[in-house]
């Protein structure tokens, strides 16, 4: 794959030159002969993904090959949608040490910042982009962290362009974290849930008192105008509430409080999930966790295991999986690892399938984004993967990986490091010519 | 001369009964892939290996059709114990962020034999571990190498007589944790910090050694931090450099030149691939990530090809985790770094990749005569996998530890329980 040499600075701007010119899109191309994996149903054997003008047009076993497409032989490989990550701060954060380069948190007013639109501060040009990419990730879901109202999440595409041009979906949800109420400044879980109560009840209250309140007749509020404005399709039970939490008892009180205000609950992390698995499913509460941890790193999350994704999914709760690989500073470059999670969580109980779905299909529907992408459906974009072999495997590779109908091949910034140094003159690296 | 060894081991291996592998894929890390082979285990020894061995009348027979077996795991790069779970400050002592250079402590001082993250260690296959202090001192103390195994005391974990380490950090972390509290606040006070306490060690050893010598007058005054780095200069400790950037690591190894020791390996070297050739050259370990980078400047030219082409060009590799999680699945870490190889055109042999995991590290302890390798003669330390160790379906099933079984997936009752553990954490694992 080393076809020219590194060795001056000009060499390596043209290099960086040729990286940023993007290639056309194809019209049409066909990938035939691959094991197609939809989600949304059931797998084709030598079957035929086309797509056209960056969507889904055909998806089957006997499917036409239009004249004049370009074709992808996939004979002997897999071919999925592409992967959806559930939860992450990539493109919000380049080096999580260096300050300005975090854009994942809001100050908010006293730990509330439901107006915080976290896309706003998405960097189309983060190269840790292309790294994701290049493992067979299409797209996904940035989440805000910190505080107890964190802000609000979008679900983007892996493309090059503007934060408008990356956006499938935003807002897609609520976020909140309610397992740590001193990081908020608060005396107790109990106390914690008052705070979410009382933001509620505001915003009910605000809802239907707007012209009292721009005339300065209302009570007043334990957030801004615009964090109520930002509750309030969150009280309407339209815009999810994504809760990170990891206690049984804490979920246990999300889905009370979820319960009271009618809310669309959503659980994050959820460490202790399984313990009330038949609850969550119950109550139709997606969980979204990974599934390689299992380190009781908290009195919070005492019952941290890696079985945790699979026992929800057996109780019939729908799981996404976050591909943080037991989590880390170094999360946004290594969401990568979404297919090793997947993995494990086969590893640790849950079945390939939905393993599959909860890396695909799943986070897309959470996230009201199914009609976009998460499966291979004429209609939807062109995020589609060719894989070497089983995706989860350390050994497969994405062989081919196209969002919105482009093929990436792409060198990453870690492709040229290697590159120099392979081809350095004069050291043990390469024969001086 | 002061007693060289205050705090003893008093480990004695646990109860183990004569055990045959057989029909079992064989990683040895000492040789080609004995594929159908077996191994012999007795009086905690490797007593046999090879395409058959005869098994004693009074063995267990464990038939190992599709599976692995490899030596057990060796993590250079922990924290258990000094950063036990569940966390919080009352279990927070792994960094002695009191003065820049701490060479007077030992991490086995701030080892909770009951942290629940042991058991997880061993059922992710890895048998012995280098229990490091942080990175936060430019000088961070004494390591202690302990077997995975439950105990009472550290000194029941302690392996019988494995050398100590000395924590070293260079680049962003001293000079962040003491930038603002009289320094070091740059890479050069780094360095100034590291020379002064050579200058120091070198004066202390001289004292000592005349002393020794000749028993004249009263013996020098005792320092605990300058006897650390006396037996540094003896070559009785070995030297664990944290240091990401290559730059940083060519004048670690100035400053071991200047003053006559040896840097044993170096860890988090994520930029170790731009200097292959001079780790080779100077017999240096690289204890290394597949894939963590970009959280900080000095992190920033991590690629996952490090490890093939640190191989490549000649050094040592080995798979660290500096982390509880990542410890227990060391073996998927290297699988990641053999496929980012094979992408460049390096492919990385199976054969090869064990030896990252076991006989390399067992190299960088100074235990490599009697760990790392599945040969007659070393420690029983075992582990039989459901699969193919390199592939992500497979996990440890049983792992022994000086023959003695420790760890059986398939039976709780062989599942090792911290103390914490009893009440606290809802579950058996298994």
């Amino acid at each position: 794959m080393i076809s020219y040499k590194l060795n001056s600075r000009f060499a390596a701007a043209l290099a960086l030159a040729a990286v940023l010119a993007m290639p056309a899109a194809a019209q049409t191309i066909a990938i035939t002969g691959g094991k197609v994996y939809p989600v949304s149903g059931p797998p084709i054997e030598n079957g035929t993904v086309i797509i056209t003008n960056g969507k889904i047009s055909a998806v089957g076993a006997n499917v036409p090959i239009p004249a004049g497409a370009q074709r992808i032989d996939a004979t002997g490989k897999t071919v999925t949608p592409g992967f959806v990550d559930a939860s992450t701060q990539l493109g919000v954060q380049e080096v999580a040490a260096v300050n300005d380069t975090r854009d994942m948190s809001a100050r908010g007013k006293d730990n509330i910042a439901a107006s915080f639109t976290v896309w706003e501060g998405l960097n189309p040009n983060s190269v840790l982009l292309a790294p994701a990419r290049k493992e067979g990730i299409t797209s996904f879901v940035i989440v805000p962290t910190g505080g107890l109202v964190s802000g609000q999440a979008a679900l983007v595409d892996v493309v090059p362009g503007t934060t408008t041009d990356m956006i499938i979906r935003a807002p897609v949800a609520m976020v909140a974290e309610i397992g740590d109420p001193l990081s908020v400044g608060l005396g107790s879980r109990g106390e914690l849930i008052v705070k979410l109560r009382e933001l509620l009840e505001d915003t009910k209250f605000f809802q239907t008192h707007r012209n009292a309140f721009d005339r300065a007749q209302t009570r007043p509020f334990s957030a801004s105008r615009l964090d109520l404005e930002a509750m309030i399709p969150v009280v309407e039970g339209k815009l999810p509430l994504l809760v990170s939490v990891d206690r049984a008892s804490d979920i246990d009180a999300a889905m009370r409080l979820a319960r009271e205000y009618n809310i669309k609950l959503m659980i994050s992390s959820g460490a202790e999930g399984w313990m009330i698995a038949d609850k969550l499913a119950a109550a139709r509460i997606p969980v979204l966790t990974g599934a390689m941890n299992n380190i009781p790193a908290g009195f919070a999350a005492l019952g941290q295991r890696q079985e945790n994704a699979g026992l929800l999914r057996k109780a019939g709760v729908q799981v996404a999986l976050i591909g943080n690989a037991g989590g880390g500073d170094e999360e946004a470059f290594n969401v990568r690892n979404l297919k090793q999670e997947a993995g494990n969580a086969v590893s640790y109980g849950m079945t390939w399938d939905d393993a599959l779905r909860a890396v695909t299909l799943a986070p897309a529907e959470l996230f009201g984004a199914a009609d976009r992408v998460g499966s291979l459906r004429p209609g939807l974009e062109g995020n589609v993967v060719v894989w070497s072999g089983d995706p989860f495997e350390f050994t497969t590779r994405a062989e081919h990986v196209f969002v919105r109908g482009r093929e990436y091949t792409e060198k990453t910034r870690q492709d040229l490091l290697i590159e120099r140094y392979r081809n350095l003159p004069g050291t043990h690296n390469s024969p001086v010519p | 001369m002061p007693n060289a060894d205050p705090f003893p081991s008093t480990y004695v291996a646990f109860p183990s009964r004569t055990t045959v592998i057989r029909n079992v894929n064989v990683l040895t890390a000492a040789g080609p892939m004995i594929r159908n082979g077996a191994i012999l285990l007795r009086n905690g020894k490797i007593a046999a290996v090879g395409a058959t061995v005869d098994a004693p009348a009074d063995a267990l027979v464990i038939d190992g059709a599709g599976k692995y077996v490899t030596p057990g795991i060796i993590d250079d790069h922990s924290h258990l114990g000094v950063y036990a779970a569940p966390g919080g400050n009352a279990l927070s002592d792994g960094n002695e962020a009191t003065s820049p250079s701490t060479p007077q402590v030992w991490a086995e001082h701030s080892v909770w034999p009951q942290d629940p993250q042991f058991p997880r260690n061993l059922a992710g296959g890895v048998t012995t571990l280098q229990v490091l202090p942080g990175s936060a001192n430019l000088i961070g103390g004494r390591s202690v190498v302990l077997k995975v195994v439950p105990g009472r005391t550290v000194q029941e974990m302690k392996f019988p007589g494995a050398k100590y380490g000395l924590k070293m950090a260079c680049g962003e972390n001293p000079k962040r944790v003491y930038g603002q509290r009289g320094g070091p606040q740059t890479r050069m006070g780094n360095v100034a910090g590291y020379r002064a306490a050579w200058i120091r060690a070198v004066e202390y050893r001289r004292k000592w050694d005349k002393w020794n010598a000749d028993h004249k007058g009263d013996p020098p005054a005792r320092d605990l931090g300058n006897e650390t780095l006396a037996e540094v200069l003896r070559g009785n400790i070995l030297v664990h450099t944290h240091c990401y950037r290559a730059d940083e690591m060519a004048q670690m190894i100035d400053i071991s030149h200047e003053f006559g020791y040896k840097i044993r390996s170096f860890h988090h070297g994520v930029e170790a691939y731009k200097i292959g050739d001079l780790l080779a050259k100077e017999g240096i370990g690289a204890s290394i990530w597949a894939d963590w980078g970009s959280f900080k400047m000095e992190a920033l030219d991590a690629v996952k090809a490090n490890m093939a082409l640190v191989d490549h060009d000649g050094a040592r590799v080995i798979v660290h985790s500096d982390d509880p999680s990542g410890s227990q699945r060391l073996n998927q870490e290297a699988a990641k770094a053999m496929e980012a190889g094979a992408e460049i055109g390096l492919p990385v042999s199976e054969d090869q990749a064990i030896k990252w995991l076991t006989i390399n590290p067992a190299w960088a302890l100074g235990l490599d005569d009697k760990i790392g390798s599945l040969e007659a003669g070393k420690n029983a330390d075992v582990v039989l996998w459901t699969g193919d160790p390199f592939s992500v379906y497979s996990k440890p099933e049983k792992v022994w530890i000086d023959g003695a079984l420790l760890y059986d997936r398939t039976d709780p009752s062989e599942q090792w329980r911290t103390d914490f553990e009893l009440g606290f954490v809802p579950f058996n694992r298994n």
